[in-house]
C-alpha cells in the first residue's frame, strides 16, 4: 500500500499567540513549533499500517524551510521519505492544490491528515483534496482498518459515531483514538537525517488574502461568590449575565 | 445572485446552528441587495421547512431523495453544488459541524470557491468581502478577504445574535440527478445518544474534569445539567479514562464550544482546555483550589467542593 500523511508544523499547544509587523504576521520568536496533534495521530496510524500490509509511507508538508524540524521528526518516527512544497501556507484551497498536484501524480492508496490543522483549524483541506481527486474524503476517523481494498472506519458524529467502509483510495481526517502518539527512538532518529527530503515549488494561487490578526478583547475581572452563597450565582446568571 | 444556505436537518427540523446560519445568510442577503435562499437535505415537513422564513429565508429548496437520509458527504456536495447553480449563486452559507465542513470543503473544490471557516461575524462589503475568524483555536482572530468569485463561509456558533420573525418561506421540491459514485461509501451503522442536548447546538453546557474523582460521581453533574437543558462536557483526561464518551471531550484536540453559558466544575484550566472554550460567553469556574489557572478566564467563580456545590445548584435552579 501506498500511504501518504500530511502533516502541518504548528505552534506547541501552550504557545503564547502574538503578531508583528502591524499585527500581520505571526510572531515565531521564542515559540516552539510541534507537528499538528491530529496530524500525529494520522503519522501514528499510517505506520502501523505500513508494518501490517508492507509498502511505502511518504510525509508531505506544505510549509517553509523551518517547518523541516517537524518533517525530520516524522521520518524518525517511521515515514520513507518527505516532500516539502516550498511556501507560507496561508490559504486552505491553495494548500489544498499542492496537496492534490503531488497526490495526482503519485497515486496513492491512502492519503491520512488531521481532523483539523490548530493553527487555522479550518477541517476542509481533506475534502478539498478529496474532491480536486475525485475521490472520497471523511473525517473525522477514530477508528481505521485496512482489509485488502476496503477500509472500515468509524466516524464522530455530533452526540455519537457512525461506521463506515469505502473503498480505496481515500482521504481521511484522524483523530484520536485512531492510533497511540508514537515518539521516534533513537535509531529512528539517525536514519531520518539521511532519508530523502524532496523540495519542490507551490503553484497556483492563494483563494484568500488575510489583512490582518487580532487578538481577544481581554477578560474582565472574575466575580468571585463565597461557597456558602453558592446558590446566588443562579440569581447572577439570570438578572446580571442574562444566560438563563 | 441570491445568498444559499447550506442547511442540516435533525428529527424533522432544521437543527438550530442551521438556523443560526439562516439568519446570518439573510443578513448577508440584505448587505447584497438580494434575497436568501436555503438548502435542506433530509426528511421534514414543509411547515417546518416554512419556519426558516422566520430566520428571513424567502425560499427552501427541500432534497428529499430516501438515499440522501445517511448524510453521505459526497452525495450532498453534489446536491448542495447544483443547487448553487440554480440559484446562481455567489455567497454560500453553513453552520460548522462534522457534516457541515466536510460538505463545504467539496464544494469549495467543485466550484474553485474561497472557503473560510470558524467565521465569528457578518462580513465586511465596504472594500471586497472580507471576514472575520478565530484562528489558533480560539486565541486570536484574522481579517480575511475573500478573493474567489464564489465564497464559502462557515459560521461558528454564537457568532451574531439572532432575531426573528414571523415571516414563512416558500418550500419547493429540489429534485437534482445524482450519480452511482456518489454513493461509494456506504454508512453501514449509527449510534447516537439519544434525547440528550447535543454539544455544539448546546446553548448552556455543564462541563467537568477530574475534580469529580471518578464516572460514578457524574449523575450531579448530570442533574444541575437536566435542570438547566444543558448538554454535559469533559476534559480530556476524563475521556482518555473512558469515564465519558469521546464526543463530549472539549479543547484544543476536542470539541470546539461558543455556548452562552459554560460552567466548568473540577477543571483545572489547562491551556488547552481553554482553547475549546475560551470564545464561550459566559465562563463559571466551581474548583476547590483558588489558585486553578481556570478562575483567570472566568466570568464568575466559586472556590468550594464540587460535591457540596453542584447538588445545591441544582436545586437552585430547580427553584427558579
Ligand atoms: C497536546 C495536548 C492536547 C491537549 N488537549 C486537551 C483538550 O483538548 N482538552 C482538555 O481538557 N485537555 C487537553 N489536554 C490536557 C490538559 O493539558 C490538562 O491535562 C487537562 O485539561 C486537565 O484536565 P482536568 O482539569 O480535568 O484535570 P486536572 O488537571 O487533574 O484538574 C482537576 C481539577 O479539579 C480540582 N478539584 C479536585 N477535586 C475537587 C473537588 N472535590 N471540588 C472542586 N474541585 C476539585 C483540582 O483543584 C484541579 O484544578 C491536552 C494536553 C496536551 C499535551
Ligand atoms: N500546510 C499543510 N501542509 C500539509 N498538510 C496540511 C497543511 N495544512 C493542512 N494540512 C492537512 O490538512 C488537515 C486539516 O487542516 P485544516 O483544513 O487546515 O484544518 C491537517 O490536519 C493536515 O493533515
Amino acid at each position: 500500500m501506498k500511504i501518504l500523511v500530511c502533516v502541518t508544523s504548528v505552534p506547541d499547544t501552550t504557545a503564547k499567540i502574538s503578531f508583528t509587523d502591524g499585527d500581520t504576521k505571526f510572531n515565531k520568536a521564542g515559540v516552539t513549533f510541534i507537528t499538528g496533534p491530529y496530524d500525529d495521530y494520522a503519522l501514528s496510524r499510517a505506520v502501523e499500517l505500513k508494518e501490517q500490509t508492507g509498502g511505502t509511507l511518504t510525509v508531505l508538508n506544505v510549509g517553509e524551510v523551518d517547518s523541516e524540524q517537524v518533517i525530520r521528526k516524522c521520518l524518525a518516527i517511521g515515514a520513507d521519505d518527505a516532500i516539502r512544497v516550498n511556501c507560507e501556507p496561508k490559504d486552505s484551497y491553495f494548500t489544498a492544490v499542492q496537496i492534490a498536484t503531488i497526490a495526482a501524480q503519485e497515486k496513492y492508496d491512502l492519503i491520512l491528515m488531521g481532523r483539523e490543522s490548530i493553527d487555522y483549524n479550518s477541517g476542509v483541506v481533506h475534502g478539498l483534496v478529496g474532491e480536486m481527486l475525485g475521490i472520497p474524503s471523511l473525517s473525522p476517523i477514530m477508528k481505521l482498518e485496512i482489509d485488502g481494498t476496503t477500509a472500515k472506519m468509524t466516524r464522530e458524529i455530533e452526540g455519537g459515531k457512525e461506521d463506515i467502509e469505502a473503498n480505496l483510495p481515500l482521504v481521511l481526517g484522524c483523530q484520536e483514538p485512531i492510533a497511540e502518539w508514537k515518539i521516534p527512538n533513537m535509531r529512528g532518529i539517525m536514519t531520518a537525517r539521511t532519508k530523502p527530503l524532496r523540495v519542490v515549488e507551490p503553484v497556483g494561487e492563494d483563494m484568500t488574502f488575510t489583512e490582518k490578526y487580532m487578538l481577544p478583547a481581554p477578560k474582565g475581572a472574575c466575580k468571585m461568590i463565597l461557597a456558602e452563597n453558592a446558590e446566588d450565582l443562579i440569581g447572577f446568571l439570570r438578572s446580571e449575565a442574562k444566560v438563563l | 445572485m441570491s445568498v444559499l444556505i447550506f442547511t442540516e436537518i435533525d428529527n424533522g427540523a432544521l437543527k438550530k446552528s442551521s438556523l443560526e446560519a439562516v439568519y446570518y445568510g439573510s443578513e448577508v442577503a440584505k448587505m447584497k441587495g438580494t434575497t436568501a435562499t436555503v438548502l435542506a437535505i433530509g426528511t421534514a415537513t414543509d411547515d417546518e421547512l416554512a419556519k426558516a422564513g422566520n430566520f428571513g429565508a424567502s425560499k427552501v429548496l427541500h432534497a428529499n431523495d430516501s438515499r440522501l437520509a445517511n448524510g453521505n458527504i459526497q452525495a450532498y456536495s453534489d446536491v448542495l453544488s447544483l443547487a448553487v447553480t440554480q440559484e446562481g449563486a455567489e455567497t454560500i452559507i453553513l453552520a460548522m459541524s462534522s457534516l457541515g465542513n466536510a460538505v463545504a470543503a467539496r464544494v469549495a473544490a467543485k466550484l474553485k470557491a474561497s472557503i473560510v471557516s470558524n467565521v465569528t461575524e457578518l462580513p465586511d462589503f465596504s472594500n471586497g468581502i472580507k471576514v472575520t475568524r478565530s484562528i489558533y483555536t480560539g486565541k486570536a482572530f484574522a481579517k480575511v478577504e475573500m478573493r474567489g468569485e464564489k465564497q464559502i463561509i462557515a459560521v461558528k456558533k454564537n457568532a451574531i445574535s439572532v432575531v426573528e420573525s414571523s415571516n414563512l418561506a416558500i418550500v419547493e421540491p429540489f429534485t437534482p440527478t445524482l450519480k452511482e459514485s456518489d454513493f461509494a461509501v456506504k454508512v453501514t451503522g449509527t449510534h447516537k445518544a439519544s434525547g440528550i442536548v447535543s454539544l455544539p447546538e448546546a446553548d448552556l453546557v455543564v462541563s467537568a474534569g477530574r475534580g469529580l474523582k471518578g464516572p460514578e460521581n457524574w449523575s450531579i453533574v448530570e442533574d444541575l445539567a437536566n435542570a438547566l437543558g444543558a448538554a454535559t462536557a469533559c476534559s480530556k483526561p476524563v475521556s482518555d479514562l473512558d469515564w465519558r464518551p469521546h464526543h463530549e471531550h472539549v479543547g484544543q484536540t476536542g470539541i470546539k464550544v461558543s455556548p452562552n453559558l459554560y460552567i466548568a466544575a473540577g477543571i483545572s484550566g489547562a491551556i488547552q482546555h481553554l482553547a475549546g472554550v475560551n470564545s464561550s460567553k459566559v465562563i463559571v469556574v466551581i474548583n476547590k483550589d483558588p489558585e486553578a489557572p481556570f478562575f483567570k478566564a472566568a466570568d464568575y467563580g466559586i472556590v468550594g467542593d464540587v460535591f457540596d456545590i453542584l447538588p445545591r445548584l441544582t436545586k437552585a435552579v430547580k427553584a427558579l
